[in-house]
Parts: C-alpha cells; structure tokens; sequence
C-alpha cells in the first residue's frame, strides 16, 4: 500500500514531532568547550579525583587521538567536531517546582499514559515533594536494606574514591579502553555513572534502579558504568526510564561494564527514551554506547533493551562467555521512526565450553527511519559444544522507513551450533482492518499488533517496567494522532 | 434497520456493484448467495467500512444514519460485526487481550465504563461454550496456528461477546467439516434475537439446512437479481448458477 495515501496514522508517523522540546535553562559551571589534557586534568581536579583515575584518564585520551571514529555502521550523520562539545558541566540543579501543576501539561500527560505515579512523576520533574513519601526518605530506606547485605550501589564518583580497589581492579576489564573510538573517549572524560558491587552469594533483594539516584548526580553524558557480581550472586539492574528524557548534550558515549563471576546472574533492563530531534532529526541525541559483560564459569548475563529515543542509536551489549557452562541472553526491542536511525544488535563471544546464547532482536521501522540489526555470533576454537540461537524479526509499518539484518558468525569449533531465523514483515493491512473491525481505534490497534510482535522481548523485562514499557511502544508510534 | 439503495462501487477502475439494493428489519436472517465473482464478499468489506473501494453511486442506512459516513471503527461500535471470510492472526496477542481491547474500546466510545474483570470472564465462559471453543484456544494468540474450522468458530466467538445489531457472516461455512458446521451454525442460532439481524453471506445452501434465512437473495453481475423464501436457496442448489447468468442475459 502507498503508506502515505492511505493510511493517515502511518502517515502521521513520519511527521510526529516529539512534544517536549528543550526549554531547560543551562547553568554553568562549565569548562570551555574543546579536548586536550587540560580539559581532562581539569574533570579529574574538579571531581577530586586520585591520581591513579587522573593517569588512567590521560593514558585513555592519549589512545583516542590516535584512533579513528569508525564510519561502518549503517546511519549517516554529519561529522562532530570534538573540539566543540562541552566536556564538563558541575551536575546542574534543575528548577524546583512547587507543585506538578508546574509540570509541562504534556509531558505530565505521557506520564499518566505511561501509568507513571504521581510520587514518581514528582520526582521525575523535580516537584519539591513532601516529607512523608519523599524520594529521599525512600532511597535512604532503600540504601539501608542494601547496606545491611553488604550490596554497593553508589556514583562512580564515589566509588573512585570509597571503593578503588574494586574499581581499580575491575575498571576497562572487560571494556578495554581501545576498544573503540567511543569507548576511549568515554575512558578520558567520563564524568559519573553508578557502581554496583555484589557480594559472593547475594542474592540482591530488589531491582536496582537508576531512578534511585539519577537527581543525585545527574545523569552524565559520558556515564560509565560497572557492575560486579561476585560469585553465586544475583542482580536484576534496571537503566533509564520510560519518561522522556531531555538532554541539552547531543553526543552521549556511554560506557557499561558486568563482570559476573561464578555462577553469578546479572539480568540488565535498559529503556531508552532520549529526545529523538525533530522531524528531520535535527538536535536529537547522538547514543554511542559500548556495553559488555564477562561470564565466568556458570556465570549468566542477559541483556533486555527497549530503544525507541535517540536520534541515532549504536549499541551493542555483548557477553563475552569466557568460562564453561556460561550463558548470555540478548533480547532488544528497537522502534525508530521520524528520521531516526539505530543500528543495533549484540556480540556473543563463546569461548568457554558448552556456552549457549540466545539472541531475540525485534526491529520496528517507522516513517522514514532505518532500524539495522547487527549482531556477531563467534565460536573460538575452544568453545566446545557452544550453542547460539538467533532470531531477528524486523516490522516495517510504513514504505519510506528501512529494516536491515547484518549477521556475522565465525566458528571455529566444528561441535558447535549455531542457528539464526530472521523474518522482515510489514504492519498488515489485514491485521489493522481486523482490530478496527472489532471497535479498536488505529492507536490502540497499532499498540496491541506493536507489543504482540514485541511481546516475547517484553516478557524479559522486570514487571513493573514491562507494563511502562508496553505502553511506551504504543505511545512512540501513535504520532500526533488523538 | 438496514436500507441499501442503488449501491454501486468500484475498485481500480472496476465496477463490482452495480445497483444493488437490499432491505432488512431487525431480528431478520437475510441470505446472499450468488456465482464466484458477483460481488458477494465485496458486499461484507463496503458494509466493514473498507476503504479499497470507491462508492460512485447510492446509499447505506444502517439504524437510521448514514452508514457511508462512518469509519469501520465508528461502525464497529454501532453495532456492525463482520465474520470474516479469512480471519487473520495476530501473533503475541490473545484472544482475550484481544476481545478486552475490543469490548473496552466500544464501551469508551459509548461512554460507558470499562467492563468488569469478572463480569468479562463470566461471558468468556459463556460465549465459549456456544461454539464449544476450549480454553487453550481463548489464551493463545489470535488466530495463530487455529485449523480452519477453529478460525471461523473463533469469529462467532467474538460476534457473541460483542453482541453487534448486524452480523454478517462473509462466507463462514466455506472450509468447514460437517462437525464445525454444525457448531457454527447452533452458535449463530442461540445468539438470533428480535433486535439482532443476520446476514449470511455464502456459496452454497448447505449452511441454510442448519440457519434458515428469513430470505434468500440471488447476487449475480453486482445486483440482486432475484429475491424469495428460503426455497430459493434449495431451487439454487438443485440447478446451480448457470440458470441465472442465463436469465440474464436473455
């Protein structure tokens, strides 16, 4: 069908505008804009860094000038100039509001359709709030239960200077910092993000969430991440949030770090909702994030991501199953629609024996954007009996948007099996006239077609945030419509 | 309750109706039959509100207003119900997710309250048992995997729970056995009421052995071209098609 003529709320898709502009005001405390050893001296002297953090810093900045951005994956941008973005700004407090009458109307309106609480959305647009179900009072009692099991769940920041001997040991272990051209910009002016320790044979007792400490420290835009279970521990860790994210920082290099030791699990739910730029993705977030774990022996780590923000999204969270009978699981759900691009996907790197992954990718293309999957599949010599199965769904909902698959497998090990399904299909016609037929408006008939497709991802997800999630896909495809 | 006049439409160029008017009252079970290719399924799709076809010429009334003005979702919730010829699948979705969506959508835009879980589930039952469909089939996804017979009791399923003034069923005993046939067919029979008209659209008379039509219309070149009892549908069956398309061209 010609989208464009027939279908007016597909057609609304590809004009949809993203309701909640920037109209933060910035404060400064900045340095001026520009990279060189000054600047990064400068990050580390104003976080009162030690000098081992300052020489890692320097060694990693040194790396990046002399390595290339990389230009392979499949979106299309202008150059950045590097020597034009901000590198530090002090953690700026946000307006306080008095009360969330204050709140932009429509973004309060996106919450409540996401079933956001009212003491949430206090928190999420900074309403002062009152002391008997303060945030504060909630973290506080949060930080308690996980104290008394011996659980670290602080800022980077804090953990450089409480916890460096973790963080010595484990920092650009499993994310070296040549690893690429992101992640060694990200090794030189990092400016926080959350560390988490779990100690041998802890099972955490609720799921960690950033919500917890995002107004603390602000989210940077270089944010580093580690996460360390120690052996037989458990954690379910959940990033970002399913309210839309304003960012006056275009470029966001994000680096995050699991290492899950024997027998640790590590589940890790990302949902991604940065501001997407207009309608030609001018001023939207640039997300190049490097994400990676290491299992060691019976070690699990699976990764859930919900991408619908960003104006270009290059992701790749990877297992790296270094010990046997390790397992890693990847299963995204990536929606792009505007002129939004995301080419995204996973590494699973088998090298211990009877390793298994599974990787379940759900792309959903839009207006006219390009949604990629990219994902490798690498079988070492030693990865005897390692086991992979894949499967790559890709829906068009429109003409003008793009869905590509790009599978790279190497095996090197000839007892191992690898299997990889992919499917690309268009929004039916026929499945939309159905829902119609039975009294369902084109959005909610689009939502529930959207989140059946993306259901077996969606299940993946903590609860809670499965719920958010489900309407945050229905919401990022309705477009202007209603 | 439904008036149709001088219906003519076309699709990419084509006439496909050309005058075809019909008329029903409420509680009525009117029968449609005709040769492949008379237009019988393009019927059901203009009465959904399908918008691959162009109206050059005629009308619509459906319950006293203009159906043609209205969208298929804003027909849905007027009480138009199509049993599909094909009903399609929707993986990841149930049924009941599915038929909740539904229901809470017509209600909404009535104005009305969101119905009860348990008042929902109790109707589940109820309507399940109408076209003896187990509670594997209610909790998996839409259609998916359903054998044929299993798609078309679904669909009478949903014409029970959302209880519409107008079924039309687009060819619902094409692909049954004997078995499913007669499920359909007693579902669709309970659910006949004085306020509830049917219109059956089909191939062949075995169906009206088990739903007997009020009326039997003849549907051949895009127009009725011939209308009576339920003995018209037997006389049909006894000498086929070929009479009419003679007649016609005489």
């Amino acid at each position: 069908m010609a989208a464009s003529e027939d279908n007016p709320i597909l057609d609304e898709f590809t004009r949809k505008e993203y309701e909640f502009g920037f109209t933060t005001d910035i404060e400064s405390d900045r340095v001026a804009p520009g990279l060189n050893e000054e600047t990064i001296r400068l990050i580390s002297e104003k976080k009162e860094e030690p000098k081992w953090m300052l020489d890692w810093r320097l060694a990693a900045y040194k790396i990046w000038t002399e390595m290339e951005e990389p230009d392979w994956a499949h979106v299309d941008y202008e150059p950045l100039d590097y020597q034009k973005i901000c590198y530090y700004a002090a953690p700026k407090s946000k307006p306080v509001l008095d009360s969330l009458d204050d709140v932009d109307p429509e973004l309060r309106k996106t919450m409540d359709k996401l079933g956001i609480s009212t003491e949430e959305q206090k928190r999420l647009s900074n309403v002062a709030v009152d002391f008997v179900m303060d945030s504060v009072s909630v973290s506080t009692s949060f930080k308690g239960t996980l104290a008394k099991k011996g659980i670290i769940f602080c800022s980077m920041s804090e953990a450089v200077r409480d916890h460096a001997a973790l963080v010595q040991k484990y920092l650009g272990t499993v994310v070296p910092v040549k690893d690429n051209f992101f992640s060694a910009l990200n090794s030189a002016v990092f400016t926080d993000g959350s560390f988490c320790y779990i100690p041998k044979g802890v099972k955490c007792p609720m799921e960690l969430s950033t919500y917890f400490r995002i107004n603390e420290s602000g989210t940077g835009q270089f944010e580093r991440t580690l996460l360390i279970a120690d052996k037989g521990s458990y954690v379910s860790y959940l990033e970002g949030c399913t309210a839309p994210q304003r960012d006056e920082n275009q470029l966001h290099a994000a680096v995050v770090e699991i290492v899950a030791l024997d027998e640790a699990e590590v589940k890790y739910s990302t949902v991604q909702n940065w501001y997407p730029g207009d309608e030609n993705g001018v001023g939207g977030v640039y997300n190049f994030v490097t994400k990676r774990g290491v299992c060691e022996t019976r070690a699990k780590i699976s990764w859930t991501q919900v991408e619908t923000g960003s104006a270009i999204t290059w992701k790749y969270p990877s297992c790296i199953l270094k010990g046997d009978h390790s397992v890693g699981e990847f299963y995204s759900v990536a929606v792009t629609s505007g002129a939004q691009q995301a080419d995204t996907g996973t590494k699973m790197i088998h090298l211990g024996q009877h390793t298994h992954s599974t990787i379940i990718s759900k792309g959903i293309s839009a207006g006219r954007s390009q949604n990629s999957y990219r994902g490798l599949v690498r079988m070492a010599s030693s990865a005897e009996q390692g086991r992979n199965f894949s499967q790559c769904d890709s829906l068009l909902m429109t003409d003008t948007s793009g869905a590509h698959t790009f599978p790279y497998i190497e095996i090197s090990n000839p007892s191992a099996k690898v299997e990889h399904e992919a499917t690309t299909s268009r929004i039916g016609e026929d499945q939309m006239f159905y829902c119609l037929q039975r009294g369902m408006t084109e959005e909610q008939a689009i939502g529930l077609i959207v989140n059946g497709y993306a259901k077996e991802v969606l299940n993946k997800l903590p609860m809670e945030f499965a719920v958010e999630a489900q309407k945050l896909l229905a919401i990022s495809l309705e477009g202007s419509v209603g | 309750m439904l008036k149709i006049k001088n219906l003519h439409a076309r699709v990419e160029g084509q006439e496909i109706l050309c005058g075809l008017s019909l008329e029903m009252g409420s509680g009525e079970v009117h029968a449609i039959m005709g040769p492949n290719g008379s237009g019988k399924s393009t019927l059901a799709s203009i009465l959904a509100g399908r918008d691959t076809y162009e109206i050059t010429e005629g009308s619509i009334e459906f319950m006293g207003v203009d159906l043609l003005a209205l969208d298929a979702t804003e027909r849905a919730v007027a009480g138009v119900f199509i049993a599909f010829q094909y009903p399609v699948e929707i993986p990841g979705v149930s049924n009941m997710n599915f038929l909740r969506t539904s229901i809470n959508s017509i209600r909404d835009q009535k104005g009305e309250e969101p119905m009860p879980a348990k008042d929902f589930l109790a109707k589940v039952k109820q309507c399940a048992k109408l076209v003896e469909l187990d509670g594997k089939l209610r909790d998996r996804s839409v259609n998916e995997g359903f054998s044929g017979g299993e798609k078309k009791r679904n669909e009478v399923f949903q014409l029970a729970m959302l209880e519409p003034l107008l079924a039309v069923l687009d060819e619902t005993d094409s692909g049954l056995d004997i078995d499913a046939l007669r499920i359909v067919s007693s579902g669709v029979n309970a659910l006949r009421s004085a306020e509830r008209s049917f219109l059956i659209i089909t191939h062949y008379q075995r169906l009206l052995d088990h739903i007997v039509p009020d009326r039997v219309h003849v549907l051949a070149g895009g127009r009725i071209v011939r209308s009576g009892d339920k003995s018209l549908a037997l006389e049909l069956e006894d000498k086929g098609y070929d009479w009419i398309n003679e007649e016609l061209a005489q």
